[in-house]
Parts: C-alpha cells; structure tokens; sequence
C-alpha cells in the first residue's frame, strides 16, 4: 500500500478517476502511514474513522461520475483550523478539549470539493514559533535527518506537523498558516512546496486568529503543481471574513507550464546578509539562472526597508496577539483555573493555559499597545510597514513580476539548538516576513541540498493576486532542481 | 528604552496572566532582549509617512441590518467550563 501514500496529489486525483484505486484504500494507506510514524509527532489528533466515512463518500461520488475537484485527496489540517465536532486547540492547553461547534471556511470549501480529513497537525502554539517548539503537544521531529546522524531536527515552524507529514508522505497535502513565514519557511526546511497566497484570497474565518492583518492559510504540498490545485480550492471570497477578497478565484492549475519568457524577475541586493552560507548564496544564484534560461530576465532590485521588516514584525504582531488572546479567559471555552474572584479566575487560567513564548508574546503586545508607548512603537511600526510595502510597490511599478530570494538564511536545525534565545529564533523569519507585512503572495520551492544532505529552499514574492505567476516560476524551479524525498524512512 | 521590574508586573496584570514573583526578572530580560532588537526602527526616518491601516486597499463591506444567525445558545455553551440555565457561571463579580 506504500506506493499509494508516495503519488502525488495531482497523480492520486487522476488514478481515482481512472479506478485504479478507491479513495477507502487511499485514504486506508494513509491512515497506516500515519499509525507507523507516530514518533514524529506531526499528527496531534488522528481521525481515521471520519477519513474512511468520507472516503466512501466521494467513492460514491466517483463511481457515479459526479466526482467533485478533490475527491477521495487524503489531507492533514493544522490545528490552527476549526473543524467542526472535532478537537481543535491551536496546540494550546488554553484550548485544551476544545471542539468548534463550526468548520473554518478554508476547510469548508476542501471538504466541498471532496478532500479526506486525515486528522490535525502539529504546530507550534498558537502559531507562534518557528520550530515547531512551542506546541503543548511536544515537538514534531522532521523525517529529514543530517547524514551520517540521528540527532532530531526541527520541521520549521509553525505549522511543522503538518510539513512533516507532507514530506513523510503521510498526507496527500495539508493546510497552513504563515503570519511571519509559517508555511514557507517550514516548506523549506523539509523540502517541499508552501505558499502564502496574498492577504484576503483565503477567508480567515474559523481559523484561530494570531495577528489579524497577517494571517494568511495556504497549501504544502510535495509539488507546484498539487500546491496550485490546493490553493483553487482552499480561496475565495467569503463574507463571514471582512477582509476577504471579493474577486474570481483562477484555475491556478493552468499556470503550471506556462512560459516565462520575458518576464522580469528581481533580486534584491538587500536580502545578501552578512555572512549568509555560501551554499545558500550558491542556491540563490542557479535559481537566478534556471529562470533566465527559460527566458526570464533577471535584474537586481532595491528592497531599501528589508532590515526593519522583522522588528516591525516583532511590534505588530505580538501587539495583535495581545488583543486577539484576550479572549481566552477561562469563561467561554477552553481551560479554566478557579479564583477567588473573576480577576484572579482570569489571571491564574491565563497563567496556567499560555506556553512561555506565547505569554512573552502576550506582554511585548500589551507593553507596546499601552498608554504612552503606543505611538514610539506600534504607530513608528505601522509607519515603517507602509514603507516596506511602498519598497516592492516601487519595483513592481517598474515591470518586475516577481522577486527570488533564499527561503531560510539556514536548512533545519537540531530540536532545542535555538529554544534558548527568542531573538536568535526569530531571524529565520527575516526572509519570509517582508512577504506577510506588504500583504503579498510567496512561494517556498524545494531547490537543492546543503552538504550535510539537508534540503533548502527559494522564495519567489509576486504582486498582489498574481499566485499564478508564482506557480508559472516555481515550476521552472522545481524541473530544474528535481524533487527531494526522505532517503531513510527511519521512523517505520 | 527597558523596562523595570514594576514595569514587568504591571503588564503582567494588563494582560491579565498571573506571574510569580521569581519569573519577574526572567521575564524582564527577555522583554528587553526584544525591546532591543526593536530599538533599531528608530533609524527610519517616518516623516510625514501614513501608519498602516489596511495591508490591501479595500472598503469595509456593509450587510442588511437584519438577523442572519443566533439562536444556538446550546451551541454557544457547548464548551463552557462552567454554565447553568443558559449562563456562563463565573465567580460572583457584584457584591
């Protein structure tokens, strides 16, 4: 049943309508997938009964040829996303047992179109990390290893369980959420496809809020190609989300194999950190080449505010935080710790429910929002976010389609190498985060291999709506490099 | 700027999360780990510049004034650690 769990999304799709399997033994191969790999801890609930009820139905569908876009397509859903009678805790035990009487709208629409719920993935809590760290659940292990050890690695984070799985083959794909880098740079640390579409293309609604005017849900998937039909069917607009996005929603399956040619790709000279690896540098410069020689031009850019964008970031989303977690007060959901009066009921559930980088995140917000400091740092942060935005608006305006950077400034790292500095573990994010504070569309391609045989990762940033550019690019990326898969699957 | 342990407790009660006193001075020095890191956007020269309010431009969406959903009270409590006769129970807020 191995072979099964190894097709890819778009190879699974066209093999079910091609009876060559049923959904039941996709899904069934997935499930034994799932069971074998608890050790990497990428799954936080395992649904194998509802997987199979589905499965049947879109069998039934398929058989009577009124099959739906994704039916029978065996997919993880992070935690952050609300389905309904089924635990969802954002892998916080604020939310401990939580069960959402409703269905956010991205998973919504995947069931509508016939997708498989596999069970819920991993992630760090509340979103907030970028290693999967953080999560009440534990760490997820990456099914990706150095060679020659068996030192763990991280998956990236936050949405790390759900990256693992998707590079483990225990899931056809999976869903995400990037408010600072979530889906791209875990994507990158595993070797697979994550997109960040742009802010307002995916509804926001059920999925458990981080930073408002930065979240975003996406696909991962193991190719371009299957992340495109993903993104098809997780967007569009949805008027239960004030900020949703009231425009058609693209075949982006199209876009795959459409030439390039002509168009203008940037580099921006200020992504060159000091000191970054030469081998990232390498990465970056054949990803340069292999568009050019399918006849994109490529010139290099100015991003002049880039460096400013992860402070911004460190200001504007822990002060989101800050009010959107407000509501976890031991009253209406979740956990609760008793009190002799409601303050202290509040104060002790809150101490009790938060992990120690999500109350961090939750006093930098409150400090940075609270009277006589709101205007030096939230209202200078909001500024500088309108100059990084004017930045790529400036070039874009200039004829530039997209912009190809490094994905990660480093591949994975080993579980608890960085858990001792929040400001060290926060520069991953320096590549991605531009990328959620302009509102724009991002890419993560798997592209090669540092020496140690982990996988890195190219982004490619496009204009607002212009997801099909990125598919267009990311496929010239992804026949370039080749796809990477797990050599050991060291944890069967 | 950083801050001081007051500084630390205060916020700790703003945000309502409980914080033993031998946690304060942990706290305090990531809080200005991070406060420092942040120090940085002082160099940008924000004249004149509009503070973001919305990442795309987009005009709030108005609906019909009319009742489009309710009614789930069950539903509503459904989760509640603690409810009777259609109410969150909390501890008693008025003497």
């Amino acid at each position: 049943m191995s072979a099964l769990t190894s097709l890819t999304l778009a190879e699974a799709r066209d093999g079910l309508k091609a009876k060559k399997f049923s959904a039941r033994e996709l899904a069934q191969a997935h499930v034994a997938a799932i069971e074998k790999a608890r050790s990497l801890n990428a799954y936080v609930l395992e649904t194998p009964e509802k997987a199979l009820a589905m499965a049947a139905d879109a069998d039934a569908r398929l058989k009577s040829g009124k099959a739906r876009p994704l039916d029978g397509i065996a997919l993880g859903v992070k935690d952050m996303f609300a389905t309904a009678g089924v635990r969802t805790t954002a892998c916080s035990k604020i939310l401990d047992g939580f069960t959402p009487p409703y269905e956010s709208t991205v998973t919504a629409n995947l069931w509508r179109d016939g997708a498989v719920l596999l069970g819920k993935t991993n992630n760090d809590e509340f979103a907030m990390g970028s290693s999967n760290e953080t999560s009440a659940f534990g760490p997820v292990h990456s099914p990706w290893r150095r060679k020659g050890s068996n030192a763990p690695l991280v998956p990236g984070g936050s949405s790390g369980g759900s990256a693992a799985a998707v590079a483990a083959q225990l899931c056809l794909g999976a869903t995400g959420t990037d408010t600072g880098g979530s889906i791209r740079q875990p994507a990158a640390f595993t070797g697979i496809v994550g997109v960040k579409p742009t802010y307002g293309r995916c509804s926001r609604w059920g999925i458990v809020a981080f930073a408002s005017s930065l979240d975003q849900a996406g696909p991962f998937a193991r190719t371009v190609r299957d992340a495109a039909i993903l993104l098809r069917s997780m967007a569009g607009f949805d008027p239960k989300d004030s900020t949703s996005a009231d425009r058609p929603v693209p075949d982006y399956e199209k876009a795959i194999g459409r030439s390039v040619k002509g168009r203008k790709i940037g580099i921006p000279k200020e992504y060159r950190l000091p000191g970054m690896s030469a081998e990232i540098e390498k990465l970056w410069k054949e990803g340069a080449a292999w568009l050019k020689a399918a006849g994109a031009e490529v010139v290099e850019i100015s991003l002049p505010h880039t460096k400013y964008a992860l402070p911004a970031y460190y200001i504007v989303a822990p002060a989101e935080a800050s009010s959107n977690l407000a509501r976890y007060d031991g009253v209406r959901y979740g956990r609760r710790e008793p009190g002799r009066d409601i303050t202290e009921l509040y104060e002790k559930t809150r101490a009790a429910g938060f992990g120690p980088e999500v109350r961090r995140r939750i006093l930098i917000g409150t400090y940075v929002l609270s009277a006589g400091y709101y205007d030096a740092y939230y209202l200078r942060a909001q500024k500088v976010r309108t100059l990084i935005k004017r930045d790529f608006e400036e070039v874009f305006a200039k004829g530039i389609d997209a912009v190809l950077t490094p994905a990660t400034p480093s591949p994975a790292f080993a579980v608890g190498e960085k858990s001792g500095d929040p400001v060290e573990m926060y520069l991953n994010d320096v590549f991605t985060v531009t990328v959620n504070m302009a509102g724009l569309p991002g890419i993560a391609v798997p592209a090669g291999l540092d020496a140690s045989g982990l996988p890195l990762g190219l982004q490619l940033i496009g204009r607002p709506f212009d997801e099909e550019a990125l598919f267009s690019l990311g496929e010239v990326i992804e026949q370039a490099a080749g796809r990477f898969e797990v050599a050991e699957r060291w944890w069967q | 700027m950083s801050v001081d342990a007051a500084t630390v407790r205060r916020i700790a009660h703003l945000a309502r999360i409980a914080v033993a006193e031998g946690e304060i001075e942990h706290l305090r020095g990531e809080i200005n780990a991070i406060l420092d890191f942040v120090e940085q956007l002082k160099e940008v020269d924000v004249e004149g510049v509009e503070p973001m309010t919305s990442v795309t431009p987009m005009k709030l969406r108005l609906r019909q004034d009319e009742v489009s959903d309710g009614g789930d009270a069950e539903k509503v409590l459904a989760n509640a650690p603690q409810s009777e006769d259609g109410f969150f129970l909390v501890p008693k807020v008025v003497e």
